[in-house]
């Protein structure tokens, strides 16, 4: 049917792309007689299909038979700016159609249940398609997000920690994204447990890559050669007050560093700037976060725009964000049994606080301002 | 072990063969040669007829059951009789008698017993609880200290404590406990598995537990080796693969009901009430948080290799148990090719249209 000229004097019969692709692959597909038009001393690389013209030359060169068809309808012209699929293409740009494409499979397979998660609950494909593209406009268009360090994570299983500010855990989303971007390895975040008791909240993380902050968890995820993010401080550094900020709480009792040495991997101090400034903590309401269970309850400046502005009031201001990815400290020299020495897990811990408040520090005299 | 002998084969006791697992793993013992007999003890008949098993009707509390395993000199005790839904056990009460009550009458009976070498224990991953501040994947030693919230959970670890005890006393009986994740299969009926029967699944609004099951040949795999020559020990027994719950509604065309959680408990109870699915309030903790668990030991320690993938059991099961979707799932991917196809044709179209358009 295609090989031969198509008995058709339309010319313009639609043929499937499949059965196209299945002629062309198949052997002596090759072979087949191609258009015999030369535009600027170049064949023409289409296939003929009509007295050795393509479907385009055909069209252009040989007479219109019928031309009631060949008139296009007023109504369906393209420039009628009614046609869903032109549309899609002034959004899309020139590869809409592999957008749709991708869109399409991607609904089919979230309706079938067609995907797999890990025994953690890390969804890639919804990570990947849903979770990390709603991140992306922060990250680079809000936050404007510099990076750098990224290519010097270690191969296989790394323990990336970072300094933890601005009352949301953003620095954890932007961290996640950021390295995914950067190396195209998904960091597993270590959250505390209210984070996946929380709903809505907490499968979300989950699916996301995130777990809880646990030696068992830790363990299991480094061992499997996964980067993995912590922030040591916790509630103590995301619910600081603002005359405190980029000033590096204490790191807990330095789990993160027994883990790491138990586990042999290398330890990334990770400096991130910007997270301070997007709700800046004037007041820790903590009697009545107590009655209501919270770790903090925190009083931002946005409350006070909430009368004026409604809820856009409530929005992170746009501070200039730049995450710095250190050298990375070797645990293998100490060996897995000083994850139970506590002068070795503590000096360890001492050392990457350190670290991290160093780079801090050097980044923010490099700082213009704290918007630009 | 050669063929049947008179002398060497093993003489097994299977307790709970009312229930589909218990038939079905009395069915597979009988079949062997080296087992010489097979005693099933229950309060009711067998679901299907068993060829050269003995049938005694018993109930384990009753000191009968001692005396069996007296006289026909059992070396083998498969404990499968266990109850984890309270309505068919006749009350919650009743299923903490039958369970607890039961199995310590039947370990005292093992452990006074001189020919007992073997007690394989069917426990279930619900002594691990559903918690959101656990490890993420539960390893064998993870059960958590203190109680456990009340319920089928609860007597899962009074059972294993009693095992426990008993391999104390009796330092020689090989104790194999078996801790399976939820059971999916053609006959085999979990609690759980119901669940999907239901046309519109309630799910607690802004949870997605993550869950693990079992296929039921696996799980017959499982204890047939437990019984014959499996190493002693405790193993988690689950499919390789987690799925969402979400995921599962998805895979067998359902359509979820997110509850939001206060009124969560009402319509678990509204769902016992219709009969369809025993639901017990702790399974709402489940609804919630989940539960995975690390089986390297029954891979690599009891050398077991599940022939089922968690996807594949549960398609398996979906299919077996001709759970038709309001969603068909063929019918779905058709619309994405249909699209692929529509939109290839247009472009087809509106080039050649354009083109044509130029000319003129």
């Amino acid at each position: 049917m295609i090989s031969e000229p198509t008995g058709s004097d339309d010319g313009a019969e639609i043929i499937d792309m499949a059965t196209q692709r299945a002629a062309r692959e198949q052997p002596g597909g090759a072979q087949r007689p191609r258009c015999r038009v030369v535009v600027d001393d170049r064949a023409c690389r289409n296939y003929a299909v009509q007295d050795g013209l393509c479907r385009v030359h055909a069209l252009e060169l040989l007479p219109s038979p019928d031309p009631v068809v060949a008139e296009p309808d007023p109504v369906s012209r393209p420039s009628g700016g009614i046609d869903i699929l032109e549309g899609l293409r002034d959004v899309l740009g020139e590869e809409w159609l592999e957008h749709v494409k991708g869109a399409a499979s991607f609904l089919r397979r979230r309706l079938t249940g067609d995907y797999r998660i890990d025994e953690f609950g890390f969804d890639a494909d919804l990570t990947e398609n849903v979770l990390l593209p709603m991140l992306r406009p922060l990250h680079r268009h809000y936050w404007r997000v510099s990076s750098s360090g990224a290519q010097d994570l270690p191969d296989g299983g790394a323990l990336i920690v970072a300094n933890h500010a601005g009352t949301l855990p953003a620095d954890g989303l932007m961290v996640t994204l950021d390295v995914y971007d950067e190396i195209g390895r998904h960091p597993r975040a270590l959250g505390a447990d209210l984070l996946f008791r929380l709903p809505g909240i907490g499968p979300l993380a989950r699916k996301g890559g995130a777990t809880l902050a646990s030696d068992a968890d830790a363990q299991r995820l480094l061992r499997g050669g996964e980067v993995v993010a912590v922030w040591p401080e916790g509630y103590k550094g995301i619910g600081k007050p603002y005359r405190d900020r980029y000033r590096l709480q204490r790191f807990g009792r330095g789990g993160f560093v027994a883990t790491a040495l138990r586990a042999q991997v290398p330890i990334v101090p990770t400096a991130i700037v910007g997270s301070e400034e997007i709700y800046p903590l004037l007041w820790d309401a903590k009697a009545i976060a107590r009655v209501f269970g919270l770790p903090y309850l925190p009083v931002v400046p946005q409350l006070f725009a909430l009368p004026v502005l409604g809820p856009a009031g409530l929005l992170p201001l746009p501070s200039k964000w730049a995450i710095q990815y250190g050298e990375p400290i070797d645990t293998t020299a100490y060996g897995p049994e000083a994850a139970d020495d506590p002068m070795i897990v503590h000096d360890l811990a001492e050392q990457v606080r350190e670290q991290i408040q160093q780079q801090l520090y050097a980044m923010l005299m490099g700082r213009r301002s704290v918007f630009f | 072990m050669t063929a049947s002998t008179t002398s060497g084969g093993r003489r097994v006791l299977v307790t709970g063969v009312a229930n589909d697992l218990g038939t079905m793993v009395a069915a597979e013992l009988e079949q062997r040669d080296d087992i010489e007999e097979v005693i099933a003890v229950d309060t009711a008949e067998p679901k299907r007829p068993l060829t050269r098993t003995e049938f005694v009707r018993a109930d384990l509390r009753n000191p009968l059951v001692g005396r069996i395993i007296e006289a026909s000199a059992v070396d083998t005790i498969v404990h499968l009789g266990t109850h984890t839904g309270p309505t068919t056990s006749g009350g919650r009460s009743r299923m903490k008698e039958l369970n607890v009550l039961g199995a310590m009458q039947l370990f005292a009976a093992a452990q006074a017993s001189d020919h007992v070498q073997r007690v394989v224990l069917k426990s279930s991953t619900a002594v691990y609880g559903a918690r959101p501040d656990g490890p993420a994947v539960l390893t064998e030693d993870d059960v958590p200290d203190g109680a456990s919230e009340d319920g089928w959970s609860r007597d899962a670890v009074e059972v294993e404590g009693y095992a426990r005890t008993m391999v104390e006393r009796r330092p020689d009986i090989e104790l194999v406990t078996l801790r399976f994740a939820n059971f999916l299969g053609a006959q085999l009926n979990s609690v759980f598995a119901s669940f999907f029967t239901l046309p519109v699944v309630p799910s607690v609004l802004g949870h997605d537990p993550r869950l693990q099951f079992v296929h039921e040949r696996d799980a017959v795999g499982v204890l047939e080796r437990a019984a014959v020559d499996g190493p002693a020990g405790t193993y988690n027994v689950a499919a390789p693969g987690v799925l969402y719950l979400s995921q599962c509604i998805r895979l067998a065309g359902r359509v979820p009901a997110p509850v939001p959680g206060p009124l969560a408990g009402l319509v678990g109870a509204a769902v016992r009430r219709s009969g369809r699915v025993d639901f017990t309030p702790e399974q709402l903790q489940f609804l919630q948080f989940g539960r995975v668990i690390d089986t390297t030991r029954l891979r690599e320690g009891f050398g077991y290799e599940p022939v089922f993938g968690v996807r594949e059991a549960f398609e398996d099961f979906v299919a077996r148990r001709r759970i038709t979707g309001l969603l068909d799932r063929d019918e779905i991917g058709r619309w994405e090719r249909d699209l692929y196809d529509f939109i290839a044709r247009r472009g087809q179209e509106r080039f050649i249209a354009a083109r044509r358009g130029s000319r003129s």
